[in-house]
């Protein structure tokens, strides 16, 4: 046998042995171990979820999405469940998911120390969720480009339908973003919901994209590759402790909120494990992990303390969030079917 | 032989869990009954599986053929009717009384068992005299139309049944027809009025116009390598490898940082020219000259081959007999070249239709089916119909394209070199022509340089463009090494991805080069009823989109009898299934040029076919496997299409991850990432090539016309 030919064997070998080494099951911790979806940014839930198990010794398993993609992955594996907690991500979907029952109710004993608005996100679900934090909307932008641009900053949701604007203002699709579909919603709570979509038709005409993931738009705004985009606030913040030129405003009208939730899945497969890390989600030490990883947002426990860089709610208008109505199944599909065939379909 | 595969069918049965491929150790140390070999189940219907073994006699050949069937038919029958809740179709609860019995999904002890009887079955066939009494020939063929009916197959099957399924479940056909017409696939309202056009027609135009225009530039670019003095062939040789060795979504990436509203170029012109900003690179504009950038090259080696195919003499009695340079080219040349250019293509086309990254990152508001086909199942709106529907337009149109590439180059030759007298010099290239390349190719190569440069530097400085201060932060951040209370951990946020990566794309080369060539070696080398649908199955799975493989992947697999989604297994075999093509392609190149007067000699000297495949054949293609794992090993690592529906917690993948980071906006990391799987998929490229001889790879990426085709999707 020829030289080249068995160094090709002992590749061959050296590769495999590797790989049956990777197919052998890794090893369980001796603690168990949770799947949990997580749907805020990646570097807070990674620090959630290396803490929690630095802390407790259970394995933990975490996938980044958006809210939107855990609702819909929860759906898909309803008849099987992988996942054991959905922690962060927008509130709505966290509503839909325990409206369609797949998620799993549970009263934390912790429940009365938090903030009222986590409260009354618990109520309404019937407690298969509960509010973890709260983010409101708004928009930013770009200080440099409108500098040069010699344009007056808009402060309200009516400047954005401004002529001079036209292409400048990027958002997330609703369909897909939980960010945008707060704004939708908002909207339509603000205006009525005829003009409303007239005026989001309008505003339409200035969009240049409609991204997939809620943050993007801060994040172009922040880059110049926009020059205004709607996002919630704490994401434009992020962007602009990031030293790019982002101004965040807080809409003259008044504005809509999210409230971060966490959910137990139902038919989870790990479920005390589940159950501890909501527990410990909850405490004032694993919720103080947002500000550390820039993520501004207001905590749900009274005993954390809020960022300094967090929006000033005394400064902030916001509206009565209907949070029932907005987010339930059915008046969120006819909303997104009727925004997708009027708004995004629409000539430009 | 029979006994051994006997023996192992009855262990199937007896001895190994027959549920959950999951860690199935630690279901035995809990002792779940699920753990527990069929037979001890208490499960009845398991029972007859038993009773195909009890008939498998070795003296009646037809008899074990039978039973192999009969054990793998029954497999399937209560797979299917028993589901994890209850009857699999509602028409068996409506027979027998809902919910019924229940069963998690199969595992090793049914895999083992499903092998024995495909194998008995091959040796009770082989024994009645088929295929010349081979058995390894008969059993191998039967396993690999087996395993590709089941992953290949199986998931078409079921985006079938699933797009004329409502969301409930049930049989909704109207539904279907709502949806296959729906406007916003085949509406064309664009010629008309100002709506937009259905996403199928939009498809469609970018796929001819990425075609027509990646053909063009890779004829420029064979004429200037072939035709031309300038001293372009080194350059060009890494040019075409750099497209197979770069993740997918990075050119559209670095297309933003150059040419978006606030790129580098962007802000030149704004500064000096006073040109405007505009996103113009956001949507048809940006696909276009990503997808270029990647799918040229390939066109590139197609035509090269071509081109260097085309016999001098034939030019030079063109021009003995007076016609001029431009009449040689147009009447000799160009006529020589022309299956050529529709092979490039349709293949250009065929990748641009299953293109997946670059619509995803630079496409704007202008969608495209594959992109489609990924909202419909991750947004909000999640209709798996809907995404079906579309994967089944998608692969409408990537297999008539393949259909028709087949025709063009299955039963045309155009091959003029004979090696006879093959002295002559090629015609130099008609004046115009040549300064037609020169100008494609130079500010081509211009832009190519300026992306690469953009995805090596971008992440190492803090804001591309804005901020150009060098800095290792992301770099830290995705691959930082810290010391803790256990010693030296990685921290950063890409090592878990990574090392996935690597661990899965190892685990997948070995087989997928194994399973690719010993394809290739029954399409070759034997003879068989049906090798025309054989060829034309294995083949397939390269024309189905990745997105449409994704997706049918979670339709199928998600659920018992199979149930692989969330696993790191079900990642391994799209890799796989996806990337064996390249395997047979190469292992076919190789053995046509063999002759079979080999083989002959090892049968006539007394060797069965294992021991000739093994001793004269397997040492023959060692460049044919050496081509088939590099590629394997590399697609594995940059495909993102297939596997962003796959990946779980446990399984994240590098590709995937980055697209993560894009999408937020976190091009640094995106871009800082990107580089060090290029740097090290390079390395791996330059180690295999140092350890298993460097000139006979070389010589192939470069000159075999019939070269295995190599992108991404």
């Amino acid at each position: 046998m020829s030289g080249p030919t068995s160094r090709l064997r002992m590749l061959a070998v050296a590769a495999g042995l590797f790989g049956l080494a990777a197919l052998v099951p890794r090893p369980a911790a001796a603690q168990g171990s949770v799947v949990i979806y997580c749907g805020v940014d990646e570097a807070w839930c990674r620090a959630m979820a290396t803490t929690f198990e630095k802390q407790t010794g259970i394995h933990t398993d975490m996938t980044r999405q958006s809210a939107g993609e855990i609702y819909a992955r929860l759906r898909a594996e309803k008849d099987n469940p992988r996942g054991d907690i959905w922690w962060g991500g927008t509130g709505d979907p966290h509503l839909q998911a325990a409206e369609e029952n797949l998620t799993q109710d549970y009263k934390s004993p912790q429940l009365g120390q938090l903030r009222d608005w986590a409260q009354r996100q618990a109520e309404r679900a019937k407690f298969r969720t509960v509010g973890i934090y709260l983010g409101a909307l708004g928009f930013g932008y770009n200080k440099e480009d409108l500098a040069r641009r010699k344009l007056a900053a808009p402060a309200c949701w009516a400047d954005l339908i401004k002529p001079e604007f036209k292409g400048e203002v990027q958002m997330a699709d609703p369909n897909s973003s939980g960010t945008a579909w707060t704004m939708l919603a908002t909207i339509v709570q603000l205006m009525g919901e005829e003009p409303a979509f007239a005026y989001l038709k309008r505003l339409n005409a200035n969009i240049n994209e409609y991204t997939k993931a809620g943050a993007a738009p801060a994040q172009s705004t922040g880059k110049g590759e926009s020059l205004i985009g709607i996002a919630f606030q704490h994401d434009l913040i992020d962007v602009a402790k990031r030293n790019f030129p982002v101004q965040v405003v807080s809409p003259c009208e008044g504005t809509g909120y999210e409230i971060g939730s966490m959910s137990l899945i139902r038919g989870a497969r790990h479920p005390e494990e589940a159950r501890k890390f909501y527990e410990w989600a909850l405490t004032p030490e694993a919720q103080k992990l947002g500000a550390l990883n820039r993520s501004y947002q207001i905590p749900s426990n009274t005993a954390t303390p809020v960022p300094p860089e967090a929006p000033d709610l005394s400064r902030i208008k916001l509206i009565e969030y209907d949070f029932a109505t907005y987010g339930s199944s059915a008046t969120r599909t006819r909303l997104l079917g009727r925004w997708t065939s009027e708004v995004k379909n629409a000539p430009r | 032989m029979m006994r051994v595969w006997l023996g192992l069918a009855w262990a199937g049965l007896v001895v190994l869990p027959w549920y959950g491929l999951e860690a199935p150790l630690r279901a035995i140390s809990a002792l779940q009954p699920e753990a527990l070999p069929a037979l001890w189940q208490g499960r009845v219907w398991l029972w007859p599986l038993a009773i195909p073994l009890l008939m498998a006699i070795p003296g009646r050949p037809r008899l074990l053929a039978l039973s192999g069937a009969l054990g793998l038919a029954w497999l399937c029958i209560e797979g299917l009717a028993i589901g994890h809740r209850g009857w699999g179709a509602p028409w068996l609860g409506a027979l027998f009384g809902a919910p019924g019995p229940t069963q998690p999904a199969l595992g090793w002890g049914a895999a083992v068992y499903a092998l024995s009887c495909v194998m008995l079955a091959a040796i009770g066939l082989a024994r009645q005299g088929w295929c010349r009494g081979d058995v390894f020939v008969l059993g191998s063929l039967l396993l690999v139309v087996g395993l590709i009916v089941l992953f290949v197959g199986f998931p078409v099957v079921s985006i079938l049944t699933s797009a004329v399924r409502d969301n409930a479940g049930g049989f909704a056909p109207d539904l279907f027809a709502e949806k296959l017409f729906n406007s916003s696939i085949w509406g064309l309202d664009c010629l008309v009025g100002t709506h937009a056009c259905g996403v199928a027609w939009n498809t469609l135009a970018q796929a001819t116009l990425v075609g027509v225009l990646a053909t063009l530039l890779g004829l420029a670019f064979a004429l200037a390598a072939l035709r031309t003095n300038l001293p372009l062939k080194p350059l060009l040789r890494l040019l075409s490898l750099l497209p197979v060795i770069t993740p997918p979504f990075v050119i559209g990436l670095a297309l933003i940082l150059l040419f978006g509203r606030a790129g580098v170029v962007t802000n030149f012109l704004a500064l000096h020219f006073d040109i405007p900003r505009s996103r113009w690179i956001y949507g048809m504009p940006g696909i276009t000259i990503a997808q270029l950038l990647a799918f040229t090259p390939i066109a590139f080696l197609v035509l090269v081959g071509v081109l260097g195919a085309v016999s001098p003499s034939l030019e030079e009695a063109a021009q003995t007999l007076r016609a001029g340079r431009w009449h040689t080219f147009r009447t000799v040349t160009w006529p020589l070249i022309r299956p050529g250019l529709a092979n490039a293509f349709l293949i250009s086309f065929i990748e641009s239709l299953a293109d997946f990254a670059n619509p995803l990152v630079i496409g704007g508001n202008f969608n495209v089916l594959s992109t489609d086909i990924f909202f419909a199942v991750v947004g909000a709106a999640h209709d798996q119909g809907r995404a079906a529907v579309l994967a089944l337009v998608l692969l409408a149109f990537t297999l008539t394209a393949f259909m028709a590439q087949r025709a063009w180059t299955g039963s045309r030759s155009y091959t003029t070199v004979t090696g006879k007298g093959d002295a002559g010099l090629s015609a130099p290239l008609p004046g115009p022509l040549r300064a037609a390349c020169y100008a494609t190719v130079l500010p081509w190569l211009v832009l190519t340089v300026a992306v690469y440069g953009i995805i090596m530097a971008g992440g190492f400085v803090v804001t591309f463009g804005r901020d150009n201060t060098p800095t290792l932060d992301y770099l830290w951040t995705a691959f930082s090494i810290e010391r803790g209370v256990g010693g030296w951990f990685l921290s950063g946020s890409g090592w878990r991805s990574f090392i996935t990566t690597m661990e899965l794309a190892l685990i997948a080369t070995p087989v997928t080069a194994a399973l690719g060539l010993l394809t290739a070696y029954l399409l070759n080398r034997q003879n068989f009823m049906g090798k025309g649908a054989f060829e034309f199955l294995a083949m397939m799975s390269f024309a189905i989109p990745g997105t449409v493989i994704g997706i049918s992947y979670i339709l199928a697999f998600n659920v018992p009898p199979v149930e692989l989604t969330g696993t790191g297994l079900i990642i391994v075999i799209s890799f796989v299934f996806r990337n064996m093509p390249v395997g047979i392609r190469a292992g076919i190149a190789s053995l046509s040029q063999v002759d079979r007067s080999l083989d002959e000699a090892s049968q006539t000297l007394g060797a069965r076919s294992f021991r000739t495949l093994r001793l004269v054949i397997v040492p023959i293609l060692r460049p044919a496997i050496v081509t088939a794992m590099v590629y394997s090993f590399v697609r594995a690592m940059t495909t993102v299409s297939a596997v962003i529906f796959l990946v779980s917690g446990e399984y994240n993948l590098a590709t995937v991850y980055i697209v993560g980071r894009a999408d937020v906006g976190e091009y640094g990391v995106a871009l800082v990432y990107s580089a060090v799987l290029i740097v090290v998929m390079a390395a791996v490229l330059a180690g295999i090539s140092a350890v298993v001889g460097r000139q006979k790879i070389g010589r192939r990426g470069m000159l075999a016309a019939d070269q295995p085709v190599v992108v991404q999707a």
